[in-house]
């Protein structure tokens, strides 16, 4: 009875912060300006098929490849002991504590075509890179805001792994390539699984790095959605319904990945 | 495992927190309710276009005045306008251009200002009086104008390409154009490119507009509004399209750039300060107009943003360089070839909105 009393607050709070703007959600993407029932906003949702198109494939990208990268990251991290782990926990926490507009911005400086890298690359005559204003710019700046949240959940399984399953499978015979492969890859799982939902998500809804680093040419979902509630195209209901198709294919992916890492726990839906 | 989860979470949401501190001590004029107010005349909520004003204006006016300025800005006419259309910013003071005024008498969301209360009002120059937008003048004080034109860099481009929009459409400068971030101006070059007016409501005229632009997209480089100041003054891209009083600015920082009004015509615009419907603070508003119209404000306003004052004393003030500029101040052979936008019907509207996505999503 105690503790329920102290949860009021907090479905206070969820009621009033989750659910309710939901619910505002719903509203919208049924009815028109007139404020009556319609379908139209869903109907015509087929012609924005190639931003979902692109916004998946993006996400998609980045995803895999902040796993490429974060994946050796965390493993190398986590075997690691005292102050070089320190110090490089820090390091990838230290931007984070930046806000995320300022460090896409610095991006579009050190990338420009007369930017921080072009001019290095000038001065020891090497070709310039011309990236900005393009899709991989795009993926770009998504792998570098979203890196940490792959890194970290990898890191934190991996670092609490019962080492004695390690030297078990070791004095069984298993060289290290067979033990990373057998064992600590597979118990490492969950830790990927929840990495994933954490980069996947947001790349997929994101908005502003498409704008200041792909030039404005590559609409993503979350860009098309603010342009329905901030930018050019006024029209909230349409923005709600392309908002409620996003949570729908989202979720459902993710209860797809979630079958998949079955059994292996914890990977979270956010 | 959920504990670190928990933990990255409650870091990621802190560094959230952290960084909007940050932000809003920045400029620590914007909290909206004012209850930060220690001057005793109250507040005034104003919302500007971002690289609008002299700042110094701001704190000027809160010294002679008592009345404490929350300070917001936008990017473009259509932000602003869909932040005040959703309700739940309170703001008392808005500067939009003459279009996004006519949309916004007709959709009654201004308030008819009291003139009494805005003597400087005399020192606007006759000419922009009872314009198009506001035919009876009830709702609006012009700000500033000007002209819109093509911006270029003179190492870049060949002098033999310059006169018309068409620079914009050049393959040899291919990914090395900005264009306009909104509909409204981006269609608008559209239409000017076929010869239509601006405000056209033939929708198969807005279509054609839109289809070049999208036959235009691949030689894009990127579409833009202020963050053109950077890429044109760093020599990032070799034309873009802006307005005069910000080719100024760009030029002052990189002398290579050139600017030119395209033989098609171009569009004219009045920016004008206007109270919101049921503003709050209507009084420190009117006080607040009259004050960006005193000579002192209009000044240092103008000399910071270069854009044509409407105020007839200021530009007695400005050095006769400045105010003789044949772009700034244009004579009527220009002005014959401009044409400002008119409020449009709600299914135009409707239009631009539709064709515009279909052209950022076009690939």
């Amino acid at each position: 009875m105690r503790s329920k009393g102290i949860a009021i607050p907090y479905v206070v709070w969820m009621a009033i912060f989750v659910v309710v703007p939901l619910i505002l959600v719903v509203v919208y993407a049924f009815t028109n300006r007139s404020g009556g029932f319609t379908l139209e906003n869903f109907a015509s949702m087929s012609q924005y098929a190639s931003v979902f198109g692109r916004s998946f494939l993006l996400a998609f990208v980045a995803t895999v490849v902040c796993i490429l990268l974060g994946y050796p990251m965390a493993y190398f991290l986590a075997r690691e002991r005292g102050r070089l782990r320190q110090m490089a926990t820090m390091l990838i926490m230290l931007p984070m504590w930046m806000n995320f507009l300022l460090r896409t911005y610095s991006w579009v400086f050190l990338l420009e075509r007369n930017g921080f890298f072009n001019t290095l690359l000038e001065t020891i005559g090497l070709p310039k890179l011309d990236i900005i204003d393009t899709q991989g710019a795009v993926v770009l700046g998504m792998v570098y805001n979203f890196l940490p949240f792959m890194v970290l959940p990898i890191f934190s399984v991996i670092e609490k792994m019962d080492h004695r399953l390690i030297e078990a499978a070791q004095d069984l015979g298993a060289n290290s390539a067979e033990v990373f492969r057998r064992v600590i890859f597979p118990l490492s799982l969950p830790g990927v699984l929840s990495g994933v939902t954490m980069v996947f998500i947001p790349s997929v809804s994101t908005f502003v790095i498409s704008r200041l680093l792909g030039g404005g040419k590559s609409l993503l979902l979350g860009d098309l959605i603010e342009m329905q509630f901030l930018g050019s195209a006024y029209n909230p209901h349409l923005g709600s319904a392309i908002s409620l198709v996003m949570m729908v294919i989202v979720l459902v992916s993710m209860g797809i990945m979630n079958r998949f890492g079955e059994g292996e726990g914890e990977a979270v839906v956010l | 495992m959920k504990k670190t989860l928990a933990l990255i979470m409650s870091l990621t949401i802190m560094a959230g927190l952290l960084s909007g501190c940050v932000s809003t001590r920045e400029s620590d004029s914007t909290d909206t309710d004012g209850s930060g107010a220690e001057a005793t005349g109250g507040v005034v909520n104003v919302y500007n276009w971002g690289e609008y004003i002299d700042e110094s204006v701001l704190t000027d006016f809160e010294e002679a005045t008592g009345i404490k300025v929350n300070y917001q800005m936008y990017d473009s006419n259509e932000t602003m306008y869909s932040k005040v259309a959703a309700g739940g910013a309170e703001y008392d003071v808005v500067i939009p251009s003459d279009y996004m005024i006519a949309r916004m008498i007709e959709e009654d969301m201004l308030e008819p200002l009291n003139f009494d209360n805005i003597p400087n009002f005399a020192d606007i120059d006759p000419n922009l009086l009872n314009p198009a937008y506001d035919p009876e003048n009830l709702y609006s004080v012009p700000y500033m104008w000007g002209l819109l034109g093509v911006i270029y860099n003179k190492t870049m481009v060949d002098e033999a390409d310059l006169g018309s929009w068409d620079l914009m459409w050049n393959e040899k400068y291919a990914d090395d154009i900005l264009m306009f971030d909104n509909s409204r101006d981006a269609i608008g070059i559209g239409l000017k490119m076929l010869g239509y007016s601006y405000n056209t409501t033939d929708e198969n005229q807005i279509k054609e507009a839109v289809d070049l632009l999208v036959e235009q997209k691949p030689l894009v480089q990127a579409y833009v509004m202020d963050e053109v100041f950077g890429k044109m003054e760093g020599g990032n891209a070799a034309v873009g399209t802006y307005y005069y009083g910000d080719y100024l600015t760009m030029v002052e920082n990189n002398p290579d750039l050139g600017f030119y009004i395209p033989e098609e015509g171009t569009n004219t615009y009045v920016d004008a300060m206007c109270i919101l419907k049921g503003a709050k603070n209507k009084e420190n508003a009117e006080a607040f107009i009259n004050y960006m119209c005193s000579t002192e404000a209009g000044l240092k306003n103008c000399e910071e943003i270069w854009y044509s004052t409407p105020l007839m004393s200021v530009r007695e003030e400005l050095d006769p360089e400045v105010a003789n500029d044949p772009y700034a101040y244009p004579d009527e052979e220009i002005m014959a070839k401009c044409e400002s936008y008119a409020g449009l019907p709600q299914n135009i509207l409707d239009l631009y909105d539709s064709e515009w996505t279909r052209l950022k999503s076009a690939t």
